[in-house]
């Protein structure tokens, strides 16, 4: 495969004053997982927010290919092209899995929703398939039929990612998929992305602002400052041997952390 | 009536309405907004039925209005004289003469014809409102046939109870388009729906939305392919008229527990007397 | 004993009506009471009715309020019906508040102002200790001799003298399209300032009170200010197209409310005073506070500002305001419901024989 599944081109965001994005360029290929690190407020997260298309440049553009090889501008799109593509051929992990889960709905029917809006209509074989899906992401599923609120956080974020799994998506925007849960949970969690990712050929643009999350993850890695990207390239090239002293500040205080 | 036009409503207002109902009629199922007026009984007590009929009737109309398939409950008669007041038109109670039939929570036992109009009455004309409160959203998702929701709520049933526990106003797809609300009529009526040769008028005055299935189209209530629609009826015939097929109203007729079974649609169980007198379960 | 088949539907509502009729007029040892009484020493009644019902006409207010038997929401849904058989011939121009002939105007944000402060006919500062003379009716000794005002003095907006120093944040203008109208068009969602206006004005009383209430006590603050309250008549003008010049049909009575609320600006504006509106008919002070404050908090998502709170939740408020709409769904739930409840019935009576077949009795082998 050598065309980009995703585009950004010159992207420029603006808040009065602050520039969120400035000039921003990258490109996504398909089964790649590519990770976007920063502090808080570099615009990794206004990033996240205008690739996905949920918040508009002020300037250039974000190009995405569809399963025909069809290449189309994610701003122009129609809102309901861009709706239906979140159930489809994209997916959207929150960092607060109960911003995506139902919590009053059972963890069976938070997994068959997006199959049901596409028709599934087989009781049996949605039940099934999402019992497969629960069993993928090592949730017990003898609690298919249980209600989110008795999940811990963990679980929950496991079965917020087999609901955003379930229509087999291409490209999965992450963010900070990790972010408030305790280091054990957060290992093993990582783990299980790294090896779903794998199997599944997804890919991936990740946000976060845990170097080491990145390190685990991600074949490539952008690093950004005051909404601009001062370095990218490989992951263990970067963070090996980072060029900018941005990224070599960043890569210093972890290791003393 | 003095100082009113025919049927209480001015003819601008009547116009405006009957723009909606073409509307309604060219989208089965898709429900379209409309300035709904104040009338002079209270929202949620027929006031979009109300609105529908007056709209639609002429002088020569014969019209029935039932509530619960009975004539004779107070709020059917309320509105009977309303238009008997109003429009002068001739009053019915048999089914089969009627030309205009405004119901509140049922369909006629009697299959309808095709110069026939029953006129349903609406409290709540979104399917999605008990899913998701919020008009602007779920305006977006009947808009991109969105109705994963609806079909998680029937899921969740099933994994719960074992089959799907709504009883009435039962959600259907109209046209194979349009997730809609039947009104509150029983699950057992939803079939009759189906293909029904007469033209159904749906308004919902409070709401202010009016919505319409055409002659002859396709309503089919949701379910899984493995979990089909299945109706619900007391397992009794109706004690005064004997139907085993019919719609049936329980009432209690001691404290001791003692009840017994009648058809909800009175003109149904009357004719059915007449026809055959003596033939009591 | 057999089943007879319940009728008298129309016997019954007939002697409800009846009955009703004999407990509204109530013993006739007792003096009727009159339209024109209850217009005059009800003025307040008068007044909200005038504003839920939607339509400025206290002779007509009056009559609902007596047919009512004092039932302000049942007296408001008369108007409210009786408005709509009403033709429409013109639309009026914009009223001018700031011409109001005042008989009222406080403003809390400053100590003295041009026009000053005057108290008017208020309840504000009386003590509400029952009064046992009003039980006995009587006549009062002559009001002292007043001395003529002189020219009426000028009256500028208070929230003007905030302008002038450019501390108001500027208000999207509705210039350029003419204001929806709430008794034509169904209202959607979003919805514009001016529709939300139209239908905050005509809202329940006590749920604007309620919900401003709840943002002063946290959900969703604005730090409100009571700019000015004005109160008194103003005129009714139509520009007929005969004439092409406008023309006074007659005055009515307005309660103005501007709440001045804090803003505390976000990346694109300097921080700056937002206004919350408030507009009703007749004397109405608590209705127009309330719907002052409520207002600001619906401008929350247009002024960048998290929703959190219910009073913020257009949708939400506005679905719900309507005290016509309110009563009459509400109290639908009296009318028969048996047919579905009959199938509520016949699905539990099935699940549980369901179960029961499921699960073993006591005593009885699995």
């Amino acid at each position: 495969m050598t065309v980009p599944l995703l585009e950004a081109h010159e992207l420029d965001l603006r808040f009065g004053a602050i520039r969120a994005l400035d000039r921003v360029n990258l490109s996504l290929w398909p089964g790649e997982v590519l990770a976007i690190v920063g502090e808080s407020g570099s615009g990794k997260s206004s990033l996240l927010h205008v690739l996905s298309g949920q918040g508009a440049p002020d300037a250039g553009r974000v190009l995405y290919r569809d399963p025909a090889g069809a290449q189309h501008d994610v701003h122009a799109m129609p809102a309901p092209h861009l709706r239906a593509l979140h159930r489809s051929d994209w997916g959207f992990v929150h960092q607060n899995p109960r911003d995506a889960l139902r919590m009053t709905v059972s963890a069976g029917g938070n997994v068959g929703e997006r199959l049901m809006a596409q028709g599934a209509r087989h009781y049996g074989d949605i039940r099934e398939i999402a019992t497969d899906w629960l069993r993928q992401v090592e949730i017990d599923p003898s609690r298919i039929d249980d209600l989110p609120r008795t999940f811990s956080g963990g679980m929950l974020q496991r079965l917020q990612i087999a609901r955003t799994l379930a229509t087999h998506p291409r490209l999965v925007f992450m963010d900070e998929p990790t972010g408030g849960l305790d280091v054990s949970v957060q290992a093993r969690l990582l783990d299980l992305i790294r090896s779903l990712v794998s199997r599944l050929g997804l890919a991936v643009l990740l946000v976060t602002h845990d170097i080491a999350v990145a390190r685990l993850l991600a074949g490539r890695i952008i690093v950004m400052r005051r909404g601009q990207v001062v370095e990218t390239g490989l992951t263990d090239q970067v963070l090996d041997d980072p060029q900018h002293p941005y990224t070599q500040l960043l890569v210093s205080s972890v290791l003393q952390a | 009536m003095n100082g009113y036009n025919f049927a209480y409503l001015d003819e601008p207002t009547k116009r405006m309405i009957r723009r909606a109902i073409l509307k309604a009629v060219s989208i089965p199922g898709h429900q379209v907004p409309f300035g709904a007026r104040e009338m002079p009984l209270p929202y949620g007590w027929g006031t979009g039925g109300i609105q529908v009929t007056a709209a639609i009737l002429g002088p020569e109309d014969v019209l029935k209005v039932i509530d619960q398939g009975a004539d004779d409950t107070t709020n059917a008669v309320s509105i009977r004289r309303f238009f008997a007041r109003t429009a002068g038109v001739e009053t019915t109670t048999h089914t089969a003469e009627a030309s205009v039939i405004q119901t509140r929570h049922r369909i006629p036992e009697m299959p309808l014809r095709a110069d026939q109009i029953l006129v349903y009455q609406v409290p709540l004309p979104e399917p999605l409102a008990k899913l998701e409160p919020s008009r602007a959203e779920t305006r977006q998702m009947h808009a991109l046939a969105d109705y994963g929701l609806m079909h998680v709520k029937l899921y969740e049933d099933i994994a719960r109870f074992g089959h799907v526990a709504i009883s009435y106003d039962y959600p259907v797809m109209v046209n194979g388009r349009y997730l809609m609300s039947p009104s509150p009529i029983p699950a057992f009526d939803t079939p009759k729906m189906n293909r029904m040769a007469a033209l159904q008028l749906f308004g919902a005055g409070r709401e202010k939305r009016i919505y319409a299935v055409p002659p002859f189209t396709t309503v089919r209530p949701l379910d899984f392919e493995d979990h089909p629609f299945k109706l619900v009826r007391a397992p009794h015939a109706c004690t005064l008229c004997g139907a085993r097929d019919s719609y049936l109203d329980e009432v209690v007729t001691d404290d001791r527990g003692g009840r017994i079974f009648v058809c909800s649609d009175t003109d149904y169980c009357e004719g059915r007397r007449d026809a055959a007198p003596g033939e009591a379960a | 004993m057999a089943y007879v088949a319940v009728k008298g539907g129309e016997r019954a509502i007939d002697a409800a009506h009846d009955w009703l009729a004999r407990n509204r007029r109530g013993p006739v040892s007792v003096a009727e009471v009159g339209t024109d009484q209850i217009a005059t020493q009800l003025g307040r009644a008068v007044d909200r009715v005038m504003a839920e019902g939607s339509c400025y006409d206290p002779a007509l207010a009056a009559l609902a309020i007596k047919q009512a038997q004092g039932d302000l929401i049942e007296a408001a849904f008369l108007l409210r019906a009786y408005r709509t058989t009403l033709p429409r011939f013109a639309s009026s121009l914009p009223v001018e508040t700031g011409a109001m002939h005042i008989r009222r105007r406080i403003s809390a944000i400053y100590k003295d102002l041009p026009g000053g402060q005057m108290l008017g006919p208020t309840y504000d500062y009386t003590h509400r200790l029952l009064d046992f003379a009003l039980e006995a009716e009587s006549d009062l000794p002559p009001a002292p001799a007043r001395p003529a005002p002189a020219a009426i003095e000028p009256t500028p907006r208070v929230l003007d003298l905030l302008r002038e120093e450019g501390l108001m944040g500027a208000e999207e203008p509705g210039g350029h399209a003419p204001p929806g109208d709430l008794t034509r068009e169904p209202l959607a969602f979003p919805a514009g300032r001016d529709l939300r206006l139209q239908s905050l004005a005509r809202g329940d009383e006590g749920f604007l009170l309620a919900l401003g209430y709840s943002t002063q006590r946290g959900y969703g603050n604005n730090h409100p200010f009571v700019g000015e309250i004005r109160m008194g008549d103003v005129a009714v003008e139509i520009e007929p197209p005969e004439l092409g010049f406008p023309i006074e049909i007659g005055r009515i009575t307005l309660t103005e409310c501007e709440m001045v609320n804090q803003f505390a600006g976000s990346k694109t504006e300097p921080p700056q005073f937002t206004r919350g509106y408030g507009l009703t008919f007749g004397h109405g002070e608590r209705k127009a506070m309330g719907m002052a404050l409520v207002d600001r908090a619906l401008r929350a998502a247009e002024l960048g500002e998290d929703v959190t709170a219910p009073a913020q939740d257009i949708e939400f408020v506005l679905s719900h305001s309507d005290n016509i709409e309110a009563t009459g769904f509400v109290e639908h739930l009296k009318l028969p419901h048996y047919v579905d409840f009959q199938s509520e019935l016949e699905t539990i009576r099935t699940m549980r024989r369901t179960a029961e077949a499921a699960t073993p009795q006591e005593g009885e082998p699995a």
